[in-house]
């Protein structure tokens, strides 16, 4: 891997959001660059998940700048944060249930109009998780939870997108089955695309991250080195378990 | 369906006016014509996007007095008025499609009953323009060039050439880029947007859509019935296209034709057999059961027997 150049492909500068009057995000500052995988951690409530549905246009900041690849896209479509390139991988309910494997595959790749590249995609996406391929035809939401998990993932990469949101995506899953998530995250970072992921693991996430944010009632209160978060007294306290 | 078992259904249908006994059969079919095009019409929404209108007779009595009215009082073609009826009630679908926006579930659903109220309530107070309760008598069967399609036949084969359609529409509709969109909002609106899907759009869209057919199908009904009054919209009639979406099969694109038919012949067949104090009860006990043994409704019953004799 190359050593991450110093021009962000992302900047979040100041940003305010809010849903009606609860204010999620009061003043969030956050880079990351090209190639890294960032985390961020903090406790229900901090504005993790916000920060995300923000960068994706899915919640529209009410101050401040969102800046991918040089352009400013605070208040843009999602669609068209998506053929920017920032594809999100929400938590929770992850698929499509009554849309089979393939449709909801197809459903990752809704705003590119290249018929052809997304076959081809398809065909990679498939190779790369067999299991998918196998159960093509099968309802999602037939599928179990990793395999849904898997297909959730495959679905982002459909859009081909230079910068993957990840939302928690160990929730719900055995440990086991966590791991094989984040091993797919890292090596979806391996091959070149930008990772910034929201998770309740902070051990696990920090472990596999570049670097690391901690989240406080909307705002960044401590970012730097992963490694350097695992070992700070503070977020060790709070979020790690001694 | 197989080829054969299609080409044997669009035969009966082609042929039902020569083979029906009597014309009192044939109302019955031109009813669950008009029927079938309103289940129709609701699926798109109820069982593509997932969004309950409980106002949808008002789509169909907007598209009835409009079309009785241009005919009326100003002497327009039914085939002129036809269409300005399918465009005004497609106006109404967006305003409620419009206002209902940030609205699902049964916020949606108490915006479209009030929406049917208040057109309700027009219909019946502004006399100068609808007569009132009184209705408006005398809307002119339609003629096609020197025929006049007053007899049940032709009105027959108007109201089928409806259904063809409006099932071509939704067809169309549903296998398209559009009709997955419609379906991810059903199915997880947080992810469809998250994907790129507009969802404002795309409710909006399949409530103008959906409108519109609805307005088709009162226009139809009017110079059928040639008679419209208040009672087009009745809460009834709105039951009526929710109880053959559901139990023909929410979802589907035959589902609410299925439903059409069975529930506009069976309240007939009903009334041949029982008392009418009978009647309302057969009919009730039948849609528990139906609710209770096919909870997704005939046509996906059918769907997954098949798939289960297949080896």
């Amino acid at each position: 891997m190359t050593a991450p150049d110093r021009t962000p492909l992302l900047s979040l500068e100041d940003l305010h959001a809010a849903y009606g009057p609860v204010v999620a995000l009061r003043g969030l500052d956050l880079v990351v660059h090209p190639g890294e995988l960032v985390c961020l951690i903090g406790a229900n409530g901090a504005g993790k998940t916000s920060t995300l549905r923000a960068v994706s246009g899915l919640l529209s900041p009410t101050r401040g700048r969102i800046v991918f690849d040089g352009r400013p896209i605070h208040g843009a479509e999602p669609a068209d944060i998506l053929v920017a390139g920032i594809a999100h991988c929400p938590e929770g309910r992850r698929v499509f249930p009554h849309l089979t494997v393939r449709e909801n595959l197809e459903m990752g790749a809704y705003v590119r109009r290249d018929r052809r590249g997304v076959d081809a995609d398809l065909e990679r996406v498939s190779t790369h998780f067999p299991i998918l391929a196998e159960r093509r035809r099968q309802m999602a939401g037939t599928l179990s939870g990793g395999e849904q998990q898997m297909l959730a993932i495959a679905r982002a990469l459909m859009a081909r997108p230079r910068l993957i949101l990840f939302d928690e995506p160990s929730l719900g899953l055995s440990p086991a089955l966590v791991e094989t998530t984040f091993g797919i995250i890292a090596d979806i970072r391996r091959r070149g695309t930008t990772v910034l992921m929201v998770e309740q693991n902070a051990y696990l996430a920090l472990r596999m991250a570049d670097r690391g944010y901690v989240m406080e009632t909307g705002r960044v209160v401590l970012g730097g080195p992963a490694a350097e978060l695992l070992g700070n007294d503070r977020v060790r306290r709070a979020y790690l378990g001694g | 369906m197989s080829g054969a078992g299609r080409a044997v259904l669009a035969g009966l249908a082609l042929t039902l006016p020569f083979w029906l006994p009597n014309p009192y059969f044939l109302h019955v079919a031109i009813m669950a014509g008009i029927f079938g095009v309103l289940a129709l019409s609701l699926n798109l929404l109820l069982g593509y996007t997932g969004q309950l209108s409980l106002g949808h007779a008002a789509f169909f009595g907007i598209g009835a007095y409009a079309s009785a009215l241009l005919t009326l009082r100003l002497e327009w073609s039914f085939w002129l008025a036809l269409p300005a009826a399918v465009a005004l009630a497609a106006l109404a679908g967006w305003l409620i499609g419009r206002l209902a926006l940030k609205l699902r579930g049964a916020y949606f659903v108490l915006v479209t009953i009030s929406f049917a109220g208040v057109v309700a309530l027009v219909s019946v107070n502004w006399m100068e323009l609808t007569n009132g309760p009184l209705g408006l008598p005398g809307v002119p069967a339609p003629t096609l060039g020197p025929w006049s399609l007053r007899g049940k036949p032709a009105y027959y084969y108007l109201v089928l050439a409806a259904v063809l359609l409006a099932s071509l529409v939704c067809r169309r509709l549903v296998h398209s880029r559009i009709g997955r969109a419609f379906v991810a909002l059903r199915e997880n609106e947080p992810l469809a947007e998250s994907v790129g899907v507009d969802v404002t759009h795309y409710l909006v869209l399949a409530a103008v859509v959906s409108a519109a057919m609805a307005g088709l199908a009162g226009s139809l009904y009017a110079h059928y019935t040639r008679f419209v009054s208040p009672e087009v919209f009745l809460f009834s009639y709105t039951v009526t296209m929710v109880i053959m979406v559901v139990a023909g099969g929410k979802g589907t694109l035959a589902g609410p034709l299925v439903g059409a038919l069975i529930f506009t012949v069976l309240p007939e067949a009903l009334r041949a057999v029982v008392s009418w104090q009978w009647q309302m009860l057969a009919y009730g006990v039948l849609l528990i059961l139906l609710v209770v043994f096919l909870p997704r409704g005939i046509v996906p019953a059918i769907a997954a027997w098949r798939v289960r004799q297949a080896p």
